[in-house]
């Protein structure tokens, strides 16, 4: 395990690990997402209370999920990069950066658009929404500091410390629900033992949540090998990805 | 279930489809940006070569 992570952290053997993994992690993204959607918007049932609008919540609670998952995996690959210093996780972190913040995105704009007819109002300054929002500019700012230097070991240092320390936000969002009294409901899904979901509901918004996590990784994959190849631009495994070099491995 | 009633929503048409339009465009662009980038990285790298 050791060893094969050690390996993982080697820009070709990376490269060329993630470039195997796409094709299978695309495809079963997309049944995943077909399966999910068609189940989540056509053969669920409308909710007794809120009709029709609750099917936004197939979007809107995988997205907000993963906006946290996101930002957890983005600080786990920047204290990686800053304690041992390895490129692939610097990669991984900056590449993983525009997909949370995107998740984090979709998350408030949906939640807005179910507020809406559910709510009266698009939007509220409650904790949750709140602290949502919070995350979405540690992400913004993590971008920013990540490019913020000509030096792009010195940019992931910097944008690595805030993600570490943006980290106490993760709870806060978490727990918000129940800390404070909010507008935004409690968890319906992660109760334990019990889910205050029906089946006919819960089953489709798995399968959500796990095509958008096969979203996720299958996104990231794709940033980090570009990113990869960008910052090594000029060595001489990319030089070997030519057309031409016969390695077999294409700049794709 | 007709397609009216498929895009009605029960009312809720517009908050429903929006909220997915938002989600797919967001995350059909993510998607496609590595595969544009790597078309004018490898553009790039090809002519450093030649150099």
């Amino acid at each position: 395990m050791w060893i094969w992570l050690h390996r993982l952290g080697s820009p070709p053997y990376f490269y060329r690990f993630a470039g195997r993994l796409l094709p299978w992690l695309w495809t079963a993204c997309l049944v995943c997402l077909g399966v999910g959607l068609y189940w989540g918007l056509v053969v669920a049932p409308p909710d007794y209370q809120q009709g029709d609008s609750y099917r936004i919540m197939f979007i809107h609670v995988p997205s907000a999920w993963l906006s946290l998952f996101s930002y957890v995996l983005m600080a786990s690959f920047s204290a990686a990069a800053l304690i041992w210093r390895v490129k692939v996780a610097e990669v991984l972190a900056r590449s993983i950066a525009p997909l949370g913040a995107s998740f984090t995105f979709i998350a408030l704009v949906s939640g807005s658009l179910w507020g809406k007819p559910m709510w009266g109002t698009w939007w509220v300054w409650d904790a949750r929404l709140t602290s949502e929002l919070i995350l979405l500019f540690l992400y913004l700012g993590f971008i920013a500091l990540a490019s913020a230097f000509d030096d792009p070991r010195r940019a992931a240092r910097a944008a690595g410390l805030l993600a570490v320390v943006g980290v106490v936000n993760v709870p806060i969002i978490h727990f918000s629900v129940q800390w404070w009294n909010t507008l935004h409901q409690g968890p319906t899904v992660s109760k334990l033992g019990s889910p205050s979901i029906a089946f006919s509901m819960l089953l489709p918004l798995l399968v959500m949540v796990i095509a958008l996590h096969l979203y996720l990784l299958a996104a990231l994959l794709q940033k980090a090998r570009c990113e990869l190849v960008a910052r090594e631009r000029s060595s001489r495994w990319v030089n070997d990805l030519l057309p031409g070099r016969g390695v077999g491995d294409e700049l794709a | 279930m007709s397609w009216h009633d498929f895009l009605h929503m029960g009312g809720y048409g517009i908050y429903v489809w929006s909220a997915y339009g938002v989600a797919a465009v967001v995350l059909i662009v993510n998607a496609l940006l590595p595969v544009f980038r790597f078309r004018a990285l490898r553009r790039e790298i090809e002519r450093g070569v030649q150099r």
